[in-house]
């Protein structure tokens, strides 16, 4: 078999802060398969950002890997000299970003930006011309050639979403990491960006990981999904079982909090009580202990660790490994 | 431009340009030429401002001064420009360390009064062209280069250069392709409007005698001869001032159109 397009082990991740050691990423480990789409889901706070910024090795200066290993098809990214780093970065390895309103220089047109980034490429300003051209094609601008003499603001936000998916796409890399591509888009618009990169990904063959907040956006688009919490991973396995039948308790209590999923009106949308816990002083056993509708008596003496599930699944609960124990 | 006083400004500039270009045309005397026969002639046809003490002829002498006033206000702008941009820049993209270092040598030049340093630097240095234009240097280039700096810091950390980075562009990419375009066009602004500034400086140390050596005409210098010599005549310091006035007042209105122009805070209210 193949090296998978993403891998991460046992990755530990910790701010500096006034406050102590932050611990925004614990024990996290997560694989994408070339050509497979995998979705990392959670509320805001639970680390996807800091596991971003930790695959691009792009973080801010007060944060440390501590323990774990990322590889890109069998490049141990960790390892990487930061030249070598950035040399992947926009080649095998291309990230679209939130919000699009601000993800393409307002001063330069996009054109000017698209070719910019093609500085690796050899070959003229023609052949680069036309290229840019050809992926605003793909990304189904209309009239690319006209509209690449065009300045950001002169688009609207989901074709300025597309051309920075034209722009991540340009070199086709191995990996494509979408942070939230559609949450600043409107429902319709959301779905056309979905179908989109789904096709793009069969054209170009890349792996995606897709993170998100948006359930249903992620049952959509993904094959499998991670589901995070406070920093860890606390489900994993192919969409349609995580979805039809969670195991861990705090993924059953967010998809009962999908609206689009509630069976009956209700005037109160449910939440799950409680707080994110404390990152600096975490607690003595599970993370999810203070909300957890099913908290035992193992929850809060130690952590609980990643229990293996039939059906290439695994959870972070003491309940499931019960359920796996002879 | 809807500015009256901006096309004014603009007409100002454009003639005063126009003038030093083609000085050899406009002036029909050589500036440096004596005739102590013909000294503090009132104007004539022969002598459109008259002449000075020497018998020079004054036009002529400010048609050339517009030489030296233009090629040292700008050039020297161009400089400090130059200077404190790059500088700020980099103080404004790199670690914080370097940041803080910039810091201190921007605020340190920059504390030097404009006319002690002038004074300081010429006794080292002797007076000069080159000196007049250190000295403009060494009190603009800090502040361009803390501006350059402040917007620098607020343009960093904007999603498009984060979205730069993943895409595997280095620093010295984001900083001239990405932030420069973003934050030239306010000290572009200031920098016009610092234009008159340096003419005055120039004609200033020229005035106290640190700037060019005679007999190279200086609006500076002409007003300084006609100062020793105003009970003889008064045309010499009407000569000097005149387009030192014009001068300065045609890059004020100027600079002050752009700023209104391009300063969107300041669109809104007309």
């Amino acid at each position: 078999m193949a090296a998978p397009a993403l891998l991460v082990e046992h990755l530990d991740l910790a701010y500096r802060t006034e406050g102590g050691r932050l611990h925004a990423l614990r024990d996290v480990s997560l694989e994408v398969a070339p050509g497979e789409i995998v979705g990392i889901v959670g509320e805001s706070g639970c680390g996807k950002s800091s596991l971003i910024q930790a695959i691009l090795r792009l973080m801010p200066t007060n944060a440390r890997i501590e323990r774990g290993r990322i590889a890109l098809a069998g490049t141990d990214l960790l390892q990487l000299d930061p030249e070598a780093m950035r040399k992947l970065r926009g080649d095998r390895i291309s990230v679209v970003f939130q919000d699009p309103m601000t993800a393409l220089n307002p001063v330069l047109s996009i054109g000017r930006q698209m070719m910019d980034i093609q500085y690796r490429r050899s070959g003229g300003q023609a052949a680069k011309r036309a290229r840019a051209v050809e992926m605003l094609r793909r990304v189904r601008l209309p009239d690319p050639e006209r509209r690449l003499n065009q300045f950001p603001h002169e688009f609207s936000g989901g074709m300025r979403q597309r051309i920075a998916i034209a722009m991540a796409l340009m070199a086709e890399p191995a990996l494509l990491i979408a942070d939230e591509p559609t949450t600043a888009l409107d429902a319709t618009l959301e779905l056309a960006t979905i179908e989109l990169l789904k096709t793009l990904q069969r054209e170009i063959g890349c792996a995606i990981l897709f993170v998100s907040h948006h359930l249903g956006v992620i049952a959509e688009l993904c094959d499998r999904v991670n589901v995070m919490y406070a920093g860890e991973v606390v489900e994993t396995g192919d969409i349609r079982s995580v979805f039809h039948n969670p195991r861990h308790p705090y993924t059953q209590r967010l998809l009962a909090c999908d609206p689009a999923r509630m069976a009956e009106r209700s005037r109160r949308l449910p939440t799950i009580p409680g707080d994110l816990p404390d990152l600096v002083n975490l607690p003595t056993g599970c993370v999810f202990a203070d909300r957890c509708p099913a908290v035992f008596e193992p929850c809060r003496q130690a952590p609980p660790d990643f229990y293996p599930l039939a059906g290439d699944r695994a959870a972070r609960c003491y309940l499931a490994r019960e359920e796996v124990a002879p | 431009m809807s500015e009256p006083l901006g096309a004014v400004g603009l007409v100002l500039v454009v003639a005063v340009v126009l003038v030093a270009i083609f000085a050899g045309v406009v002036a029909r005397h050589s500036p440096i030429a004596l005739a102590p026969i013909d000294r503090f002639q009132a104007p004539s046809e022969a002598h459109l401002m008259g002449t000075d003490n020497l018998g020079r002829d004054l036009f002529a002498r400010v048609v050339y001064g517009s030489r030296i006033a233009l090629s040292i206000s700008l050039g020297a702008t161009l400089l400090s420009l130059l200077l404190g941009v790059t500088t700020g820049l980099i103080a404004g993209y790199g670690p914080r360390w370097l940041d803080n270092a910039l810091l201190l040598v921007f605020d340190a030049l920059k504390s030097f009064p404009t006319v002690m340093l002038a004074l300081a630097l010429v006794t080292l240095v002797g007076p000069s062209l080159q000196a007049v234009i250190l000295v403009v240097i060494i009190s603009a280039a800090p502040s361009y280069a803390r501006m350059a700096r402040t917007q620098t810091l607020s343009v960093r950390h904007a999603e498009f250069v984060l979205a730069e980075r993943s895409l595997g562009a280095g620093s010295g990419r984001i900083i001239a392709t990405h932030i420069l375009p973003n934050i030239i066009g306010p000290i572009l602004i200031v920098a016009s409007m610092d234009i008159p500034v340096v003419v005055a400086i120039e004609a200033g140390m020229s005035f106290l005698g640190l700037g060019v050596r005679p007999p190279t005409p200086s609006w500076g210098s002409i007003l300084n001869d006609g100062f020793s010599y105003i009970r003889e005549s008064p045309w010499p310091v009407i000569a000097g001032g005149l387009p030192i006035i014009i001068t300065t007042l045609g890059f004020t209105f100027l600079g002050e159109a752009l700023r209104d122009t391009f300063d969107p805070k300041r669109s809104g209210s007309r």
